[in-house]
């Protein structure tokens, strides 16, 4: 690569070789994409039924849609250099209440209920969010608080008792199986919530503020930011979100016990890692965060197709994980590298 | 090294050790708010035949069938005049149940009921319990013999076994493929039938293909994604056989609103309650199972009879079990039930529970 | 802000510390934690029922055991702002391996001596990845507590291996004779007192807390800070292998879902013993005495009949509560701090 020497050479040359590390970036969400639909084709050839059946289209498009959700609140966080592990508990809880609210307010709405899952799913985050902020905690130590503390609740209140899918309504369960254009609703209602999230962080200010505090929180306080809010902003975006699945959970599978969301905070950390949404902050989209959703479910539900044990699932959920870091890391390095030449190339 | 903080310390100190005591004490005094039916701490040592402490640890909390069995138990205490406790672990697995035995151990109980995850990895736990003399009774899912003292069999294993594989044989029409969607991989009784029933299909039904046994691990959202990955895996299936209440609830819910339902018959032990729905609208003709409240009862006076020194566990012992009438110990401690009842649209509705 | 002023020599003269000896050892974070374990033996021992025996401390020793070993390690862990949150994975994978070698047939010495060592390659690949590719640690340890976890559950399915020698389990439920201490404490002594040593009284233990406190500094000033960490992690994977074996044989069985989450007890008592998320502070006797406190509340409150529900919601209140109140601490010192030169300056 010849190095240019007028300003406007170095101004084209920089503009491409950023260009170029953005396209490898984007390149990034297009890769799982491709994973995922290779990891498609190559068991639908095992077995059509994968696929080419309407239960197996269904499920195919319906459970990762759930956990979608989970991730893309993880991705929030995640992105401001943050974690979540409270998501699970968070899912449990309003998975029970929206059981609840069926049981004890007969009649009530069903979107009623997706509002009162969101909004007590975000004053969990708020929790959080407020602690993480205020008291300069890492999240990791708050959130792992929370998730005990929120299972705990959860169970407490629970106690022996359980939901059952002959508790809920007719048409507030049908949504769990219900196809509008033979796509399932709730998958509709989870894309839609994914393509607000996804504009939310590209397009507004708070959203691209995220970034910035994720990439380096110290300089975002001193350029006067404010990181405060958009921390807890981002926390409460997780807990909505994961209220939110909570209820869809309820929609899918009927049953509510209070183990329900148990282990999801590492399928959705996982999720969004492989996404391409970096744990060190700052980097990934929410489409990334979306598109892992999809590919460690669908990767589930592959394996026995396929002829793997199935509880193989995890093993190969943390290599990809391992894979997805390692990668990152190797693109941040080469990132850096590209930066600086930039850098010396134009200083001359 | 030693910390850079002053005399905040102390302060911490004092604010958190008054938390601390205040939270305990009020734990103490509460003893036992939330969930279950908690006694006052009994008396430790021996038991007398004035108040009997009997605790029952199912395989996990939670699940409707051990609801009813220790409903079934808290009658029969409170019909003789004894403390019921009932404890459990969230999940499925024999490692949760051993700090609920170390903690009826401490507390000295009476007697202890349990139905065992797993055959032998509780034993340990057990022959500590018992040697401080709490009496040990495995009810619906046995632990090896030589660890307890008395084992409530629903059923005989045989007669379970042969009444799951002659209900799907008519629901399928004699031929086709099957699945067995289970309960915990290690759970003694679940494995016992499943043996059983691979007899059975073996000597009797040679054109049914018994083709994968899956595991739920006795929890709704695994059963119903298990059912889903069956259905998927082998689309040839003609039934799946659940020997667990939890598994053929979730299964058949899948079934109903699936492509499937009226195609894939689903059978095995399910509680009236929680299949009536499916048997009214026929995703579900048929399936089994006794009275877990029985079970419970039984077990119960099992124990009160262990603990008087009525019976020791030997062949031959009787013993009184309230409106049950009298029973009589068989071999190896174990004490039969009666006989396997099968369930369908004519007789769902005299049933609740 | 304040206008620049010169100055003509110190101010003031270093005031010697006039704290006494008994005050700096007790009105610390790890002295806090062990008043508060004084203050909850002595409460549980006069409201619960059936505290009193000795039974109380053999169950609670015994179930404690590995997660007091496992935060030996973590503690120096901490200690760097490192993290390693894939030891409960490596305790399965441990207890695995010790299932399957002796299901298959290998005498049981060295199906003990391959959990240890299987528990070591764990720690190495963590290490290797952590210090030799440099990711960050919060990262790796998760990827590796899926990984390890899965490869665990893989390996043995849903199985689990329950058949071990009888000698064996009951030297690892038997009591040291004539006390009701658990002989697994014999273990854990002889760690304690090496990991301590080590900690406190090395120049290694020394450039622990120095590579927490500033990295970079530590390097500069010849600390090889790649290599520490790794030793640091492949020490933590060693220790969890131990105490894989030792819970296999404790509850007699090998599973892949063995020591489901207990990661987070760990690092739970580790950071109320008083070890800062940040670096660079801590000490093991307050993490022992961390390990103890929550093994202690849990343990009296299940003799009461508490559900393990309310358990977990307390465990959970008290690591909030005391990272939070450290945190709040450390600011209210830098508040006063700064007031206090503040009004110097202007005085």
């Amino acid at each position: 690569m010849t190095v240019p020497t007028t300003a406007a050479g170095s101004i084209a040359a920089r503009r491409t070789a950023l260009a170029k590390v953005g396209a490898r970036l984007l390149s990034r969400e297009a890769g799982v994409a491709a994973t995922l639909i290779l990891v498609v084709v190559f068991t639908t050839l095992q077995n059509p039924n994968f696929v080419f059946s309407p239960d197996g289209y269904r499920d195919l498009l319906l459970t990762p849609s759930i956990l979608m959700l989970v991730a893309v609140g993880q991705a929030f966080v995640i992105i401001t250099r943050n974690v979540d592990l409270s998501v699970g508990s968070i899912v449990g809880i309003t998975a029970y209440l929206t059981g609840r609210l069926f049981i004890d307010i007969p009649g009530i709405p069903v979107l009623a209920v997706f509002l009162a899952g969101a909004i007590v799913g975000g004053a969990l985050g708020l929790i959080n969010g407020a602690l993480v902020a205020v008291a300069r905690v890492p999240a990791l130590v708050i959130t792992l608080g929370t998730l005990y503390i929120y299972r705990g609740l959860n169970v407490a209140w629970v106690g022996s008792d359980r939901i059952n899918a002959s508790d809920l309504p007719r048409e507030f369960r049908s949504l769990g199986t219900e196809q509008i254009l033979s796509i399932p609703v709730l998958t509709l209602v989870a894309v839609m919530v994914l393509i607000a999230a996804a504009w939310y962080l590209r397009n507004t200010r708070g959203g691209r503020e995220f970034y910035a505090i994720g990439s380096d929180p110290d300089a975002a306080d001193l350029y006067g930011l404010k990181v405060n809010r958009r921390i807890i902003t981002a926390f409460v975006m997780s807990g909505a979100l994961s209220g939110l699945a909570g209820v869809m959970f309820a929609a899918r599978y009927g049953t509510v016990s209070s183990q329900a969301g148990t282990g999801w905070e590492l399928q959705a950390i996982g999720a969004a890692v492989i996404g391409g949404v970096a744990i060190s902050g700052g980097v990934g989209t929410v489409w990334g965060a979306a598109i892992g959703a999809f590919l460690l479910l669908t990767i589930n539900r592959a394996l026995p197709v396929i002829g793997i044990q199935d509880f193989w699932q995890r093993a190969v959920v943390g290599a990809l994980i391992i894979g997805a870091i390692v990668l990152d890391r190797v693109l941040a390095v080469r990132q850096a590298r590209k930066l600086r030449e930039l850098r010396d190339t134009n200083n001359d | 090294m030693f910390g850079r903080h002053t005399g905040r310390g102390g302060r911490l100190f004092g604010a958190a050790a008054l938390t601390m005591a205040a939270g305990l004490v009020l734990a103490g005094c509460a003893n036992g708010d939330s969930g279950g039916d908690n006694g006052a701490a009994p008396d430790p040592g021996a038991g007398g035949d004035s108040n009997f402490a009997i605790t029952f640890l199912p395989k996990s909390l939670g699940n409707p069938y051990f609801d009813t069995s220790n409903a079934g138990g808290a009658e029969a205490i409170a019909e003789f005049g004894g403390t019921f406790q009932e404890v459990g672990p969230t999940e499925a697995s024999p490692t949760s149940q051993v700090s609920f035995i170390q903690t009826a151990a401490q507390q000295g109980v009476d007697a202890l009921v349990v139905s065992a995850n797993d055959p032998a990895a509780i034993c340990d736990a057990l022959d500590e319990a018992r040697s401080v003399d709490v009496k040990v009774v495995t009810f619906d899912s046995d632990t090896n013999p030589e660890c307890r003292d008395l084992f409530i069999n629903q059923a005989e294993a045989e007669g379970i076994a042969r009444v799951q594989v002659e209900m799907i044989a008519e629901q399928i029409g004699g031929e086709g493929q099957i699945a067995i969607l289970s309960a915990a991989a290690n759970a003694t009784n679940q494995n016992a039938w499943i043996e059983l029933m691979q007899e059975e299909l073996a000597a009797n039904w040679p054109d049914i293909e018994l083709v994968d046994v899956v595991y739920g691990d006795d929890d709704d959202q695994t059963s119903f994604d298990r059912t889903a990955a069956l259905l998927q895996t082998y689309p040839e299936l003609r039934g799946i056989v659940s020997p667990t209440t939890v598994g053929i609830a979730a299964a058949a819910r899948y079934i109903q609103t699936s492509q499937f339902q009226g195609q894939v018959a689903v059978t095995g032990l399910g509680t009236p309650n929680q299949m009536r729905e499916y048997v009214e609208d026929g995703t579900v003709t048929a399936f089994a199972l006794w009275n877990p409240a029985d079970l419970g009862y039984l077990a119960a006076y099992a124990a009160k009879a262990l603990v008087e020194g009525t019976i020791t566990g030997a062949e031959g012992d009787t013993f009184d079990a309230g409106r049950l009438g009298s029973y009589t110990v068989g071999a190896n401690g174990t004490v039969l039930l009666g006989d396997p009842f099968v369930f369908n649209a004519d007789n769902i509705a005299d049933f609740n529970f | 802000m304040t206008e620049l002023r010169t100055v003509s020599g110190p101010r003031r003269t270093m005031v010697p510390h006039g704290r006494p000896l008994w005050r700096r050892a007790v009105l610390t974070r790890e002295g806090a934690v062990i008043g508060m374990l004084a203050v909850v033996i002595v409460v549980a021992l006069t409201t619960v029922p059936n505290f009193d025996s000795p039974l109380t401390i053999t169950f609670l020793l015994r179930d404690v055991a590995p997660i007091l070993l496992i935060a030996l390690p973590m503690t120096l862990i901490i200690i760097t702002e490192e993290i390693d949150l894939s030891v409960a994975s490596v305790v399965a994978l441990s207890s695995v391996t010790v299932g399957i070698l002796t299901r298959d047939g290998a005498p049981f010495e060295l199906a003990m001596v391959a959990g240890v060592l299987v528990g070591a390659v764990a720690g190495t690949i963590n290490g290797f990845l952590v210090t030799v590719v440099g990711l960050p640690s919060l990262a790796v340890t998760i990827g590796s507590l899926a990984m390890f976890r899965g490869i665990s559950v893989g390996l043995l399915g849903t199985q689990a291996v329950t058949d071990f020698p009888e000698e064996w389990t009951s030297l690892a439920r038997s009591n040291i004779p004539g006390t009701p201490i658990p002989s697994i404490m014999i273990a854990f002594v002889i760690l304690a007192i090496i990991f301590g040593v080590v900690l406190h009284a090395t120049p290694f233990g020394r450039s622990l807390y120095a590579i927490g406190l500033n990295k970079e500094a530590a390097h500069f000033s010849g600390v090889n800070v790649g290599r520490t960490k790794f030793i640091l992690f492949v020490a933590s994977g060693t220790v969890s292998g131990f105490a894989g074996v030792y819970f296999t044989l404790l509850y007699g069985n090998a599973r892949g879902e063995n020591a489901t989450g207990m990661e987070l007890a760990v690092i739970a008592a580790v950071l109320l013993g008083g070890v800062s998320i940040f670096g660079g502070r801590g000490a093991l006797h307050g993490v022992i005495a961390g390990v103890l406190l929550i093994g202690t509340i849990g343990s009296a409150l299940r003799l009461a009949g508490v559900t393990a529900d309310i358990i977990n919601v307390i465990t959970g209140v008290v690591l909030v509560l005391s990272v939070v109140s450290a945190s709040f601490l450390a600011w209210f010192h830098r508040a006063r701090a700064t007031a206090r030169a503040r009004g110097e300056k202007q005085g």
